[in-house]
């Protein structure tokens, strides 16, 4: 089993290109479940047709400790497993805390099990790393190769540069590996020739160029990924095209974070190209 | 036995042991230490800047204890009525229960929390989405329970790396309940450098939330508080039985054997009497801003020290009867202990000692040893500041660092209504005048001999490598450096608890104190504990077939 965990700036697109990457996979006859890291729980609301999903702490919270694995876990398009670990609301409690218990609650439940016969476990945690418990995920070998979304904007990029510190951090207690940058297109001028030097410079590669296309947004409306939503559409071969870049990746490397200066410099350059 | 103890003592230059303790720490450590570390030249009155009240080094197994143990046990666990709530899992509120042998008289009412141990008990659920509601369903409890008249809510580390908002929560329940004064202390155990941070705060909300809510004016001619006294195994009975019999009337205690009136009624006294200055100036200072009454340091520790406060209470308040009352009391009390201390000075007179305690206990005691001619040898405070080693003069020198600036600091002005100077600035000026000194204090180094080696924030190893170069006669500190030093074969006094004894403080104290010390100093028992491998360094056996 691979496990993965993508990260990246918030509101970049880290849930919606894990799932519409994870129905690519399905499609390639790979049993897949994600874990949805963040409190908001809306991580696997493609992949499920709504958030119909009862989260993990939540469940814990109304069940104690009494809890089986079918009350966390639902299954979603083309036999995905769905799992959402929940959280406090905005500004009370501590959600990183709430990340730990959940992972080492599905951990306990035997969810990683190789009688599931998982071939993939993706978690799409939230945001930046902001504390302990959101690097969770990368810590103890709970995922073990990392795949950043970025895109040609200032602010994902320095994400992008900061998580790769978090990685390099537990890459050399464990066996954490970064896979690669997918870039998910804003648009931005030599976006996409910025995004190949810049992983160059962070000792990885681009995975991917996934174009903009509202087509993406036209099935999130219709709580589906772009593959079930319209398999013709155009949009649907990018996905397609990700989820086999990243089933063909060998390439899993510990980062070498960029200096901010060197950062700044890179946006400068491409930026001014033309 | 006295002799190769003496030539221990000889052996060793002040300079030399400063040198040997700092000899294994690697420099910067050694560099950091070497200014806690100071050779009292009291005499020569010019007493060197001693560092306190700093963060210990991570990796050093420090004495001190935490803000919330200074804020929860020290100061607010000696009131009978207030229920005392911890937020925070279960471990803080055990382990913060009923350790500190705060007595109490629980009176006519009887009420009299202190025997319970109330805790929201915070789960892993609880951290993960907030505690506020629990702490909330925790007071309501409480309060259907017992209807007290006062809660208080005591902040644990997670409380506030989660962020609940205990000072809201109390707020709304104290408006929920009516006839119950809700009110919360945010002192995370890792607020502070120790719990010295805990007692500022405190000091702040007990002042905030408590001092002035009742103005009724109590019965008595001469109306003290007496501030940072804990009725440790009874001190604060012994006092206030000298009190009464000297027609003294103690006001309010912070917090010895203390209930919630009293300390609304504070600010109804004439004068505070300061025990414990670390602990608990912050309040005095703030009564004389707000009410106009002034605070003189007394100590009771020591019968001519108790016999000394006495005299400088009179002399305040300036009536000839009560003076005459006073030394009458004196006249009274000291044959007796006079009697005591002659026979076991015959036997102490010349011992060594060392003390570890406090933020004022370690100079307190002093005077106690002194009675008995015996000698500190070395001496610190476990979360003292540079004032209560130098006295109050350095204040101004004192640097604010990011820790202190973690407390909060109270703006407070002269109460327009209540404000009442209690002497005239004439009659201030006479005393003054008469060598009478007000909010004054001139620290524990100018009592110690020169060459006396005081450490501040003395740590595990430390302890044993002075107690095994300087062999003292006795070691006072508290429980948890007990065993490791009588296993160096010395008997440990804790002056934090006092063991199972006390009380010590007063004229029956001193007899007490005197009796114990004696017992241990004269006894042999721990010089005959010998290890194994001491008695019979090659083990030696024979096979069972043999």
């Amino acid at each position: 089993m691979r496990k993965v965990a993508i990260y990246g700036k918030g509101g970049i697109g880290k849930s919606t290109t894990t799932q519409n990457t994870v129905a690519g996979l399905v499609e390639l006859g790979r049993k897949v479940m994600v874990v949805g890291c963040d409190p908001k729980a809306d991580s696997t609301r493609l992949l499920l047709g709504g958030l119909a999903q009862k989260s993990v702490l939540d469940t814990l919270r109304e069940e104690g400790e009494d809890v089986e694995l079918d009350d966390i876990r639902k299954e979603g398009y083309g036999g995905t497993l769905c799992v959402e670990s929940g959280g406090p609301e905005p500004g009370v409690g501590c959600a990183g805390r709430g990340i730990i218990t959940s992972i080492n609650m599905l951990e306990s439940l035997g969810a990683y099990e190789e009688k599931v016969g998982l071939d993939y476990a993706f978690y799409d945690v939230l945001g930046d790393v902001v504390c302990g418990g959101f690097a969770m995920p990368i810590r103890d070998g709970k995922a073990e190769e990392i795949y950043i979304v970025c895109s040609g904007e200032m602010m994902a990029m320095y994400a992008a540069n900061n998580i790769s510190k978090g990685i390099v951090k537990f890459a050399q207690s464990g066996n954490v590996r970064l896979g690669g940058l997918i870039c998910n297109s804003r648009n931005v001028d030599n976006e996409k020739e910025m995004i190949e030097e810049f992983a160059k410079k962070l000792g990885t590669q681009m995975i991917y160029f996934v174009p903009r296309h509202n087509d993406v947004q036209r099935a999130e409306i219709n709580r589906k990924t772009v593959i079930e939503w319209n398999k013709d559409v155009p949009q649907a071969d990018e996905y397609r095209g990700l989820a086999k870049a990243i089933d063909a990746n060998k390439k899993f490397v510990v980062p070498t974070p960029l200096e901010i200066e060197e950062l700044e410099k890179l946006l400068m350059d491409y930026g001014l190209m033309n | 036995m006295a002799t190769t103890t003496k030539k221990k003592l000889v052996q060793w230059d002040p300079t030399d042991i400063k040198a040997e303790l700092l000899k294994k720490y690697p420099p910067k450590v050694a560099r950091k230490r070497a200014k806690q570390i100071m050779i009292n030249e009291a005499l020569e009155n010019e007493t060197p800047e001693i560092m306190a009240n700093v963060r210990t080094i991570p990796g050093i197994i420090t004495m001190r204890g935490c803000t919330y143990a200074g804020c929860k046990g020290v100061i607010m666990g000696p009131t009978r009525d207030i229920v005392n709530i911890t937020h925070g899992p279960i471990g803080c509120a055990f382990y913060s229960w009923l350790t500190r042998r705060n007595q109490t008289d629980a009176g006519p009412d009887g009420e009299n929390y202190m025997p319970y141990c109330f805790s929201t008990d915070m789960q892993d659920q609880d951290i993960i989405f907030g505690g506020e509601k629990k702490l909330r369903a925790a007071i309501r409890e409480a309060y259907d329970l017992f209807h007290p008249k006062s809660i208080a809510v005591f902040a644990t580390c997670p409380v506030g790396l989660i962020g609940d908002d205990i000072h809201t929560v109390t707020a709304q329940m104290k408006e929920e309940l009516g006839d119950c004064n809700v009110y919360a202390f945010s002192c995370e155990g890792y607020k502070g450098v120790s719990q010295s941070a805990g007692h500022h705060i405190a000091n702040n909300q007990v002042f905030k939330h408590l001092v002035g809510l009742n103005d009724e004016v109590k019965e008595g001619k001469f109306k003290i508080n007496l501030l940072g006294e804990y009725n440790i195994g009874g001190d604060g009975f012994e006092i206030d039985r000298i009190f009464k019999k000297c027609g003294i009337t103690n006001i309010s205690t912070f917090s010895g054997n203390s209930t919630y009136d009293q300390f609304c009624s504070a600010h109804t006294a004439d004068l505070n009497a300061v025990m414990c200055h670390r602990s608990i100036n912050y309040v005095a200072d703030m009564l004389e801003e707000k009410f106009g009454i002034p605070w003189i340091k007394v100590n009771f520790i020591g019968a001519e020290a108790t016999a000394k406060s006495l005299r400088k209470i009179a002399e305040y308040f300036g009536d000839k009867k009560l003076i005459a009352q006073v030394e009458k009391v004196i006249a009274e009390e000291m044959p007796e202990v006079e009697k005591i201390a002659a026979d076991v000075k015959s036997r102490t007179a010349g011992k060594t000692a060392m003390m570890f305690v406090g933020g004022s206990r370690a100079h307190h005691y002093n005077e106690l040893f002194k009675e008995m001619g015996m000698k500190t040898i070395s001496a610190g405070y476990e979360f003292g500041h540079r004032d209560d080693y130098e006295g109050r003069q350095v204040i101004p020198q004192i640097t604010l660092d990011a820790d202190s600036r973690n407390i909060e600091e109270l703006e407070v002005e002269a109460d327009p209504t209540r404000f009442k100077p209690r002497k005239t600035a004439k009659e201030m000026e006479k005393l003054e005048k008469a060598g009478f000194q007000f909010k004054h204090y001139d620290g524990l180094n100018p009592d110690l001999e020169q060459g006396t080696i005081v450490v501040d924030d003395l740590n595990q190893y430390e302890a044993e490598k002075l107690v095994e170069l300087m062999k003292p006669d006795i070691f006072c500190a508290g429980i948890k450096e007990k065993f490791s030093i009588q296993k160096l074969g010395v008997p440990m006094k804790q002056l934090h608890s006092y063991d199972s004894g006390g009380p010590y403080a007063g004229f029956a104290g001193a007899i007490n104190f005197y009796k114990e010390i004696d017992r241990l100093v004269g006894s042999k028992v721990w010089s005959y504990m010998k290890a194994p491998w001491q008695t019979d360094p090659q083990l030696s056996g024979t096979y069972v077939w043999e």
